[in-house]
């Protein structure tokens, strides 16, 4: 467009029905220092306030139209999307015009939602696999490191930040240039162009600072530690260390691999830790793709007396991807899966939106998905054995269990070969 | 918008064993959708064996006469499909969806498994899975904060012996005692083909497909019936009101509420169904905007059905306090809003916000021929009309704020409300302490 905002378009006829997501540079990779968590609660208020409306108003408007609203910020780009009916399309990005191009940030909606935040920060302290998730994070990254923290930000800055925060990352963050509307479903190209010109046309705004997604891989040396949770009847397990970037040359064997050691539910980590031994319910591992190197991790949860075992297993899995070839019957299951499965994926208006949205984001080819399925075929046992040693590194795993270090402090330092360091959680403070 | 020129096209037949056989084709993905309901759920579950139902769905992936342990996950996942399985109080589904060509494989799958799977069952599988499934507890419900409230909701909210009473996931003891011959006598009194609905969605040729089914699915025999479940009715309200006060490792308070509504499908569900959006579906419900945006009391709230198609439904209220939100400041700001829409009534405005996300929801779902599938076997299996999926938004579009007013008037009453109340373990002794005592002596 002539502003400088980008529109993607997906023409799916088969039910009057379309979906939209609005991505904008404005992720949690792009705050401050010191205001993480900003681009988080600048999306989320995003519709609690713009034009004359005010929060309430506006969540009326869009559910009348039969269209909810949700906005959000990840570690790399803001996202508003909805689904509507084809007949109130029109209408309901009019709504997301407004709330993308005059949102209010209202004082007392900025409080309410920071409020919420620490709530849902508090509530994490109980729950095993958002504290599992968070104390592994925090593992990983050196704590400079916008990945060590999450991308909410946590108590102290959520607490610290003010609307003028908001104010401000929203000027230097939501210009048009860095804006993409993507629209897929029941509409065509020229009623989608039509649409954006008329809402968005006369947006204007220089293009923003690049955002230098700067993650320092450089750690080295095994780390073991136990979050304390007493009486747990699971251990809540994260054994990983820093990844790698979405932007990888070597992306599709990377995929493939982690397909056979821990992506599927016939994966060797899953089939030996549930089908093998019944440690648990599901063990998996994955890459996080971000445009920054993200955590690779094996995330399960086990039975408090199999923790050591469990960790043992997982910890022999990798090494095994890392010694032998894998065999041809492993890597044709992932690969004539993941070829196959296409289509399946892409059933639904939103599930294409997000497609298109993840190109942009990760600055992939027009023809990336025509190309998806023959990338896939094109991965061999050779270079899947050459992306594991490039990619898994046994001599810097970091092992984080929530558990109950009575139980699993001896077998857990047995099998990880060094003795867990133990961390009481901090009970955050509550009015009486 | 005419929602009626959407209808999903249906063809049924029933084959001479008894299986109810639904299809649906539609040829703008090359993928297909099989989908198998069973009428057996937690609910016919004999004393002493809860959770038995969902531990034979685990044992259906170890295999049949002709398929090994963990074979059908990777030969599904292997022709580029998805899979799984799910157990409910009063059903249990089996599901793939695979590229078109690789209908009969996922057919041959279900119907190796329908007819032939105790020749595959072992005392070791059996013991994995116990493990794997008291594992599936301790993830979902022991380990998880508030997590027992899918056990303790049900339980508080039917009487005991009521088939919907007691826990789907089963208690530890239960579960240990499962043995092989309890999966032999299930298999042979509930995984018949006259107690299933198979309903195919997407890419295939009708004849072909009939053609796959009889094949596949016809030499399999007719079971001898099943035993009738005990009686269902329940009273319409509880009497009086009741309520269960939880100590338990969380950080917040968080209520449950469970009215007893109308049954799923019935003509007065689906005023019960708007009832509950408009109470707490999405912001522009009423506890959102008066717990969390005004009175800034609740940092989540929600309403919705559980959609049980016997005895009775239960609509669920469930909202989780700000930190500076006390317990007996929750519990009562949630009262006082549903006394308020009792009284007060509902406007013609809010059924039509409700209704209209309702119907985008409904077109949304079918979009997916996994969901189109299971949506004809839920039809099919509690009410024989699988083309009752055609008619939901229609009936929606029906329900008016008298009718709304007229559910909440006889169902959101004080002597109609089953609470449960989870409160942090350490601010409990100072303020509930009474209430402590009460939760443990269940």
């Amino acid at each position: 467009m002539g502003n400088g905002m980008h529109l993607v378009v997906a023409p799916v006829t088969k039910l009057p029905i379309a979906s939209v997501i609005v991505i904008v540079e404005a992720g949690a990779s792009a705050e401050p220092t010191g205001k993480e968590g900003v681009a988080a609660l600048t999306a989320r208020l995003l519709p609690e306030g713009a034009g004359d409306l005010d929060g309430a108003a506006l969540a009326e408007r869009f559910e009348r139209l039969g269209a909810s609203v949700e906005s959000h910020a990840d570690w790399d780009v803001a996202a508003v999307s909805l689904t509507a009916l084809t007949a109130q399309l029109p209408a309901a990005l009019a709504l997301v015009r407004d709330l993308l191009r005059a949102p209010v940030f209202p004082e007392r909606e900025v409080a309410r939602l920071k409020e919420e935040r620490l709530a849902e920060l508090l509530q994490q302290r109980a729950e095993p696999r958002g504290l599992a998730d968070e104390q592994f994070a925090r593992a990983l990254y050196a704590p400079d490191v916008r990945y060590a923290s999450p991308p909410e930000g946590d108590s102290g800055s959520v607490r610290a930040l003010t609307r003028g925060d908001v104010l401000a990352f929203y000027a230097a963050r939501y210009r048009p240039a860095a804006t993409t509307l993507v629209i897929a479903g029941d509409v065509t190209q020229a009623q989608a162009r039509t649409l954006a010109d008329t809402l968005f046309g006369d947006w204007v705004g220089d293009s923003p600072a690049p955002v230098v997604t700067a993650v320092d891989t450089a750690q080295s040396g095994r780390l073991t530690r136990i979050v304390s949770k007493p009486d747990a009847p699971q251990s809540e397990l994260r054994v990983g260390h820093v990844g790698l970037a979405r932007g990888a040359p070597d992306y599709f064997d990377a995929m493939v691999m982690n397909a056979v050691l821990g992506g599927l539910f016939s994966s060797r980590i899953n089939l030996n830790l549930r089908e093998a031994h019944g440690y648990t319910y599901g063990a998996f591992s994955a890459f996080e793709w971000r445009r920054g190197a993200g955590p690779f991790v094996v995330s399960t949860a086990v039975k408090s007396d199999v923790t050591g075992a469990a960790v043992r297993e997982i910890l022999g899995e990798i090494e095994r991807m890392r010694r032998d070839e894998i065999g041809e019957e492993e890597l044709t299951l992932a690969t004539s899966y993941l070829d196959g499965v296409f289509p399946i994926r892409y059933e639904t208006t939103a599930a294409i939106a997000a497609a298109l949205a993840n190109l942009v984001i990760h600055a992939l080819p027009d023809d990336y998905y025509d190309r998806y399925r023959d990338r896939v075929r094109a991965v061999t046992t050779r270079s899947v054995l050459r992306a594991a040693q490039a990619h898994l590194h046994p001599d810097r795993m970091r092992i984080v269990v929530v558990g109950d270090p009575t139980v699993i402090a001896t077998p857990l330092g047995e099998a990880a070969g060094m003795t867990p360091d133990v961390m009481v959680p901090e009970r955050m403070e509550r009015p009486a | 918008m005419q929602i009626s020129s959407m209808d999903i096209p249906i063809e049924r037949f029933t084959l001479p064993n008894g299986l109810t056989v639904i299809l649906s084709e539609d040829h703008t993905a090359p993928l297909v959708a099989v989908n198998l309901w069973y009428h057996v759920g937690s609910a016919n579950e004999r004393h002493g064996r809860t959770g038995f139902a969902h531990l034979f769905e685990h044992m259906l992936f170890q295999g049949s006469a002709d398929v090994g342990a963990n074979e059908h996950f990777e030969l599904v996942q292997r022709a580029g499909g998805t899979l799984n399985g799910s157990t409910w109080l009063d059903r249990t589904n089996y599901f793939e969806t695979v590229p078109s060509n690789q209908l009969e494989l996922a057919l041959w799958l279900e119907a190796n498994r329908m007819g032939w799977l105790l020749p595959a069952m072992t005392q070791q599988k059996l013991d994995t899975q116990r493990d794997v499934v008291q594992n599936e507890r301790r993830w979902s419900m022991d380990n998880q904060p508030y997590g027992t409230w899918w056990e303790r909701l049900p339980a508080l909210a039917f009487p005991a012996h009521h088939p919907f009473h007691h826990s789907l996931i089963g208690s530890m003891s239960d579960l240990d005692a499962a043995s092989l011959d309890d999966i032999a006598q299930f298999f042979a009194t509930y995984y018949t083909p006259d107690n299933a609905v198979l309903s195919i969605a997407g890419d295939f040729d009708e004849a072909e497909a009939r053609a796959m089914v009889e094949r596949q699915f016809g030499s399999i025999p007719r079971g001898a019936g099943k035993p009738a479940l005990p009686d269902m009715a329940v009273p319409s309200t509880y009497g009086s009101p009741v309520r269960e006060v939880v100590s338990d490792d969380v950080m917040l308070p968080r209520l449950f509420l469970a009215a007893r509504s109308p049954v799923f499908g019935s003509e007065a569900y689906y005023a019960a169904s708007v009832a509950a959006g408009i109470i707490g579906m999405k912001k522009g419900s009423r506890m959102y905007r008066t717990l969390v945006r005004d009175q800034q009391l609740a940092a989540e709230a929600q309403a919705f059905t559980y959609d049980l198609a016997k005895g009775s439904d239960l609509l669920v209220v469930d909202v989780t306090a700000r930190p500076d939100t006390t317990v007996e400041q929750l519990e009562e700001a949630v009262h006082a809003e549903l006394d308020r829409i009792v009284d007060t009534g509902v406007t013609a405005d809010e059924v039509a916000r409700v209704v209209t996300m309702i119907e985008t929801d409904l077109v949304a779902t079918l979009q997916s021929a996994s969901e189109r599938a299971d949506k004809l076997s839920m039809f099919a299996t509690y009410f024989g009309d699988p083309g009752l999926v055609n008619e939901q938004a229609r009936r929606y579009r029906t329900v008016t704020a008298e009718q709304v007013n007229a559910f909440l008037r006889s169902r959101l009453v004080r002597a109609n409300r089953a609470t449960l109340l989870y409160v942090p373990r350490e601010v409990d002794a100072a303020t509930s302490g009474n209430e402590l005592a009460m939760a443990e002596a269940p």
